[in-house]
């Protein structure tokens, strides 16, 4: 069980120490890590699919319930705490989605009958449908993005579930949200998008490789962020119309 | 002194890799040497000399370049005592897939691209499966799925290896494997022996006929269909 997760300070790329004490994480919690681009967002978190011990070039340490975890959890697919949706969209693995799948779910040690409710929630997502047959790497970047996040979700299920740059596919975003966040799970999202930075409750701000300084999201932004939903909708929906080819009205 | 044998396919990070594990080492004051085996063309020693350690480089033109390793191990063991090296390093080119020139009393070391997708462990044969060591490379470009996946076919085929995630790029993975070159035992040249014999089949082909018409082979042959036989006097 995980009652905590902890990020212990490094050094940024000049090789300056992290300012922070420590950042503790609980189950439930939602994280936000922003930052313009190159400033050690995706390092911040791969640290923590590591489970980092000042072994990463950022030098950062990882606690699990405070205390340095247990080597076989950092490699041992079947104990693993941590499920990632990584940055890159596309597959490599030349293989059939079913396939592809069941390997995995056996790497996880997970039953192969997930395979089917996997491809049913990715084509909640995403436009034109996956099927079993596919080959992996025919799918569209917004079909393989789909598949990773029905992946991390059903697959990977874990307590830990760190997102990178959910956004830039052109999935329903807010869904997939849905379908990786659970409940009494730690999430730590990634994102440059104001709507999804501000669904959270503290936002960890990076610059120049480490982290800058700790946010907690006021009234005043979680206010905005319903209203700034209501616009999204809106745009949705406009989306939506133009994709499918149908005349926008009032 | 140690040797450690670091094999793996053109491209797949082994000099990356390295360059961040000889550093890592450096920095608790080993001496390194380090011998560069390719075939026809490397800068490799450039970027080893960089680092301000001494480089050997060996082409085997039109020689297996395992084989050649195993040949000019002498030669590289004296290199490095030259030098009064506390550790050796060979990076091969290891192409035929065939071949893998690990010793018993070397550490091997078995650099393979992730992005080269899960089959390859299984295609790849003894340079993986009678390694130590397992550096995964490129783990970066791949989801973690897939990453899961890859690792699981490497202990397929290699139940004993210490697999390390490593990144060419970043240095991720080069702390560990420089404690696991630290590791290694002593190496002893005038009793060692290689972990998996080298290809038996000695043929025609092998010195020089450029016939296709199998009327002129001669050796022990492989055919399609799967028979094996001794083709000559
Ligand atoms: N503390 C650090 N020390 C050294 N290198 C670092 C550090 N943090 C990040 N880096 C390196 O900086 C580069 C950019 O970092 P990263 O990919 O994490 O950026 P990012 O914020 O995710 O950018 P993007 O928005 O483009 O995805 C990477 O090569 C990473 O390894
Ligand atoms: N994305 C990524 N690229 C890598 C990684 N390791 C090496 N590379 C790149 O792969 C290419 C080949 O690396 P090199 O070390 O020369 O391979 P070698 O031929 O095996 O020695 C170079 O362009 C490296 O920068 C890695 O972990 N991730
Ligand atoms: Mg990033
Ligand atoms: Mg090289
Ligand atoms: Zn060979």
């Amino acid at each position: 069980m995980i009652q905590s997760i902890t990020i212990l300070p490094g050094r940024n790329k000049t090789g300056n120490p992290e300012t922070f004490d420590r950042i503790d994480i609980c189950p439930g919690e939602i994280v936000g890590v922003v930052g313009p681009t190159g400033s050690g967002k995706s390092a911040f978190i791969e640290d923590i699919e590591q489970l980092a011990q000042a072994d990463t070039p950022t030098g950062r340490r990882i606690l699990i319930n405070g205390r340095v975890p247990d080597q076989v959890l950092r490699f041992d697919p079947k104990r693993k705490l941590i499920a990632q949706l990584s940055q890159n969209m596309n597959f490599l693995a030349d293989m059939t989605v079913s396939e592809f799948l069941m390997l995995h779910a056996k790497c996880r040690g997970k039953g192969r009958d997930l395979v089917d409710q996997v491809i049913y929630h990715a084509n909640t997502l995403t436009g034109e449908p996956i099927n079993k047959e596919m080959n992996l790497t025919v799918l569209s970047g917004g079909q393989s993005r789909s598949l990773m996040v029905a992946d991390v979700a059903f697959i990977s299920d874990s307590p830990v579930v760190l997102i990178d740059e959910i956004e830039n596919a052109g999935i329903k975003k807010h869904k997939a949200m849905e379908l990786l966040s659970g409940n009494g799970k730690v999430i730590l999202i990634v994102t440059h998008d104001p709507l999804l930075a501000l669904l959270t409750g503290r936002r960890i701000v990076m610059k120049n490789g480490g982290v800058e300084k700790i946010f907690s999201t006021t009234q005043h932004e979680t206010d905005l962020c319903a209203e700034l939903n209501k616009i999204d909708r809106e745009l949705f929906r406009i989306r939506e119309c133009v994709r499918l080819g149908e005349e926008i009205v009032a | 002194m140690k040797v450690i044998v670091v094999a793996g396919t053109p491209g797949s990070g082994k000099t990356a890799v390295l360059i961040n594990t000889i550093k890592a080492l450096k920095n608790r004051n080993y001496k390194i040497a380090v011998a560069k085996i390719d075939c026809l063309y490397t800068e490799d020693q450039l970027r080893f000399r960089k680092l301000g350690i001494p480089t050997l480089v060996g082409l085997s033109r039109d020689m297996c370049p395992d084989h050649y390793t195993i040949y000019n191990m002498g030669e590289m063991v004296s290199f490095a005592r030259d030098n009064r090296s506390d550790m050796l390093i060979i990076e091969t080119a290891g192409l035929c897939h065939r071949c893998a020139p690990y010793t018993e009393s070397g550490l091997g070391v078995c650099i393979i691209d992730a992005t080269t997708g899960p089959n390859t462990p299984l295609k790849v044969g003894p340079f993986l499966s009678t390694a130590n060591i397992v550096a995964i490379t490129k783990g970066d470009m791949i989801s973690q799925a897939e990453r899961e996946i890859f690792r699981e076919r490497v202990t397929e085929m290699n139940k004993e290896c210490r697999i390390i995630e490593t990144n060419g790029l970043t240095g991720k993975g080069s702390a560990e494997l420089a404690v696991c070159f630290e590791e290694a035992p002593e190496f002893c040249y005038e009793k060692d022996q290689l972990r998996h014999n080298a290809p038996f089949s000695i043929c025609t082909l092998c010195v020089g006929e450029m016939k296709i018409d199998s009327k002129h082979h001669r050796g022990v042959l492989r055919h399609i269909n799967g028979v094996q036989k001794y083709i000559g006097e």
